[in-house]
């Protein structure tokens, strides 16, 4: 904060930055409560949707346990990957981060190639997100954290390009660990949508 | 090429909107002209354009608000011209589908683009001087969610010109509001509008939450906190908790609109009510997002005028906190006659008449504050009294909505819209107009003129009641909302009157713009040359009027609530004279600006089904946040030289001043004694 360095005797350096990053994680916490917020009213909708079947296909007769069990261990496993690189970063190695980062980029794009090959696979078979209520609510609830983490997927590759071009600075180093919140939240989330979508449809 | 977008959209055969459209037209003619041939582009953009100045951006927020009502009072003067000439099998003069498109418009912008920029451009202004802050916890974001507002009134503004603007009410009902029943582009314009801009509000929620949490000056604890600060608080956790629901519900919307899907359709298992549900779930917080800010500057403002302490702070401050969490449980009130059942409604029915129980707390809290006070009657403390009066007749009109029986008899009668507006003019308006009046000279660095102030409120408070108590008069012989003309002629005395009351309104408008105009011309006369014009209490009247840029010289340090009243008592106390030290600001912005730019291109080419214009925005959004993340030089040092330089003058001004500081201080001082 501005105060702080007041006090600490700042330098006229032009520079230099600020130690703003609990200022920062702290607006990210928020930002991710309203974001659940959003989530919340969508989780909500496909409850009151989800028996809006329009005499078309319900839960148990489309989804498939065994493939979104692999799409979650991805997402889970990507977490810990990313876990161990904010590790890396505060060991201050460098080529350790952009390695975990570069391999949850990867378990994260397979994430979401699965839920694309999902989504385009019951299209086809004539069960698209127009054919009915509770079709419209299920697209859109997972199609809200696939896009989530699609942005969380651009975000890893800018921070990727950035930890390249500057390293592990006053300001690379708050965003990896925002990028670090989202990406975890997103994970709860996913467990959310796994339990109350797919397990409870299936059940 | 241009999808729906065709020349036939421009409505050449309306002539109401082509005259104002022309008006639009010579105006924004003259204004750009006026930018360009006084050369003040360059200081228009580097000024206040891409400015992450806090102060400045509550002016440019109140500049855009301003001239949204002036736009919002012509769709409500159209509307009771309408109504006092339509009776009796008359048709009037607007034909039914424009009358539709008026009475939308009037709600959003007047809830949209007035009233929530009046109250986050008075949150930006004041708060961050209040906590002793030098800005916001997140400038550039601060900058994004004004042009993400502004560019969100100029496509309402648009639709005025291309097209149509929604016909379905302010709150675009689903199924109404579905393609099947609103094939046109009216719903999109309103989709659009209100996405963009609420997203840029959700992120003031954000920024002024962790800001007020996070970025308080020395000793200023939780309950030192000015009350309008604390309002503010409520105000943006209100926004960061319901915002996220309208966003949501306009993307289901949406959904429903461009790619068929039921959410909200009466066939393939889709469920309106649950819009209806969602739509104020979101809705009702937002009525306390804009009131629970003019609550605090009704505090502020008697607490300055009867020069005593706000009478019971703390039960103000949670009668706030209480009003801020009923203020989620009590949604379904706004639809008791869909039919959720007797007990259902009984729950909410109950828990809306207890919001009057710490409302109630709060109307007395300002009356015993008046109580042996010295009331001197400015015209905030106008403004104060009106909307004591006026707010509590409405809040007990809304108490009778809250019966669900008597309900069922009044919704959708002009018992509510009379309701409403009595607690909206009554309370946010006569709030901001307070709040204009009374920090205007920290914005500015003088004083508005009191006489046209007076006459400002005079005909605002008489205009109200002339214009509103007709409708609830109509409402008890059965007048219902949202009609364009009506049958039984007997309603047409009442609905003159209510002309007349807005006419009288509109005077009031014109005093306001009077009032600007001669404070303007008198800035010299009515300088405010010690920053604390009013005698204030709290940390903003401590800096110069304007304030600094970095608003603070040295950060303040607080030991009590009203410091700065505290600090003047003991004027003997040695100064404060402490070397300047450098001070850390953030750099303007062009990001803001740019990105809100391309969501205007983004929002425009959905609602025309411009699908490669609408890839081009999107695109653009992304890419130019960032080439914002890449950018480093985002901050800098004001040295303390400059800092001195700048405190100096502020120094000659005050001494300069006809009427000294201490002078008033020995004044107000007897009037405590005396108290």
């Amino acid at each position: 904060m501005a105060t702080d360095t007041l006090h600490h005797g700042a330098t006229p350096e032009p520079h230099e930055h600020h130690d703003t990053t609990g200022t920062k994680l702290f607006g990210f916490w928020v930002y991710l409560m309203s974001d659940l917020v959003i989530f919340g009213s969508l989780f909500a909708t496909y409850a009151v949707l989800m028996k809006g079947t329009a005499a078309g296909p319900t839960a148990a007769d489309i989804f498939e346990l065994p493939f979104v069990l692999v799409e979650t261990f991805l997402l889970l496993f990507s977490s810990f990957t990313f876990g161990m690189g904010v590790l890396a970063m505060n060991a201050e190695r460098l080529g350790q981060v952009k390695a975990w980062l570069g391999i949850t980029f990867l378990l994260g794009a397979a994430f979401v190639g699965m839920e694309v090959y999902e989504f385009q696979h019951l299209i086809h078979q004539g069960y698209g997100p127009d054919q009915s209520a509770f079709l419209s609510s299920f697209f859109t609830l997972v199609g809200t954290h696939g896009l989530h983490v699609t942005v969380g997927l651009v975000w890893i590759l800018v921070m990727l390009v950035q930890l390249s071009t500057k390293g592990i600075t006053p300001m690379t180093r708050p965003r990896i660990l925002c990028l670090s919140l989202f990406w975890h939240f997103l994970d709860i989330v996913w467990i959310c949508v796994f339990s109350f979508v797919y397990l409870m449809g299936v059940l | 090429m241009f999808g729906k977008l065709t020349l036939e959209a421009i409505p050449y055969h309306e002539p109401i909107i082509m005259v104002v459209a022309v008006f639009m037209a010579i105006g924004g003619a003259a204004l750009l002209g006026a930018l360009t041939y006084y050369r003040k582009w360059g200081w228009l953009w580097n000024e206040w354009f891409t400015s992450v100045d806090h102060k400045k951006l509550g002016i440019m927020y109140f500049v855009v608000a301003l001239v949204m009502l002036l736009r919002g009072f012509a769709d409500a003067i159209m509307m009771r011209t309408q109504l006092a000439m339509a009776a009796g099998g008359a048709a009037g003069y607007l034909p039914p589908e424009h009358y539709d498109q008026i009475f939308t418009a009037h709600g959003v912008i007047m809830i949209f683009f007035v009233a929530m920029p009046m109250v986050i451009g008075l949150m930006n202004l004041v708060v961050p001087l209040q906590i002793g802050a030098r800005d916001v916890a997140f400038p550039f974001l601060n900058n994004l969610s004004f042009w993400l507002c502004a560019v969100s009134a100029i496509l309402v503004n648009i639709s005025l010109v291309v097209g149509e603007f929604d016909k379905t009410g302010w709150l675009a009902y689903a199924a109404l509001s579905g393609i099947e029943f609103s094939p046109g582009v009216g719903v999109d314009y309103w989709i659009w509008a209100l996405q963009i801009s609420g997203i840029g509000t959700t992120l003031t929620g954000i920024n002024f939450f962790v800001t007020i949490l996070k970025m308080r000056t020395k000793g200023m604890t939780l309950f030192r906190m000015p009350i309008f600060t604390w309002t503010s608080l409520c105000a943006n956790v209100l926004i960061i908790a319901s915002f996220p629901i309208l966003t949501a519900t306009i993307a289901l919307l949406t959904l429903d609109r461009y790619f068929g899907m039921h959410f909200f359709t009466n066939d393939f298992g889709g469920n309106m009510m649950m819009y209806v549900n969602l739509i104020w779930a979101w809705g009702h917080p937002e009525v306390y997002i804009l009131i629970l800010p003019a609550f605090g500057v009704f505090s502020e403002v008697i607490a300055t005028f009867a020069r005593k302490r706000l009478f019971g702070y703390k039960t103000m401050v949670w009668a706030t906190v209480a009003i801020t969490l009923l203020s989620f449980i009590v949604w379904l009130h706004h639809f008791f006659t869909m039919g959720a059942g007797a007990n259902v409604n009984a729950f909410f029915g109950i828990m809306t008449m207890i919001i009057a129980i710490p409302t109630g707390v709060k109307v007395f809290n300002w009356l015993f504050t008046i109580f042996r006070g010295s009331l001197e009657l400015t015209s905030p403390v106008l403004w104060t009294l009106g909307f004591i009066i006026t707010f509590t007749l409405g809040g007990m009109t809304g108490v009778m909505l809250a019966l669900p029986a008597a309900n069922f008899v009044l919704h959708n009668s002009l018992f509510g819209i009379a309701h409403f507006h009595n607690v909206i003019i009554g309370g946010v308006v006569f709030g901001m107009m307070a709040g204009l009046t009374y920090w205007f000279p920290k914005a500015f660095g003088f004083t508005l003129s009191e006489k046209w102030g007076k006459r400002s409120f005079w005909c605002w408070f008489i205009g109200f009641y002339v214009a509103f108590m007709p409708l609830y008069e109509l409402s008890f012989f059965g007048a219902v909302r949202r009609m364009q003309s009506y049958a039984n002629p007997e309603w047409q005395p009442w609905m003159i009157l209510a002309w007349v009351g807005a006419v009288i309104i509109m005077m009031g408008i014109a005093c306001t713009i009077i009032q600007f105009w001669v404070s303007i011309r008198d800035r010299k006369l009515n300088a405010d040359l010690t920053g604390d014009p009013w005698d204030g209490r709290t940390l903003e009247w401590s800096t110069s009027s304007p304030a600094p840029f970095y608003n603070f010289a040295r950060s303040p340090e607080v030991g009590d609530i009203d410091s700065f009243w505290s600090q003047k008592q003991r004027s003997n106390e040695q100064l404060d004279d402490a070397p300047y030290t450098n001070i850390h600001m953030p750099r303007n912005t062009v990001a803001g600006p740019v990105i809100s730019f391309v969501a205007l291109i983004l929002g425009f080419a959905m609602v025309w089904h411009i699908w490669w214009l609408a890839a081009f925005g999107a695109l653009g959004v992304v890419v130019s946040f960032i080439a914002r993340v890449f950018n480093e030089d985002i901050d800098y040092y004001v040295p303390a030289a400059e800092v001195a330089r700048i405190e100096r003058e502020h120094e000659k001004r005050k001494t300069s001043a006809p009427s000294s500081a201490a002078s008033d201080r020995e004044q107000t001082n007897y009037v405590e004694a005396r108290a």
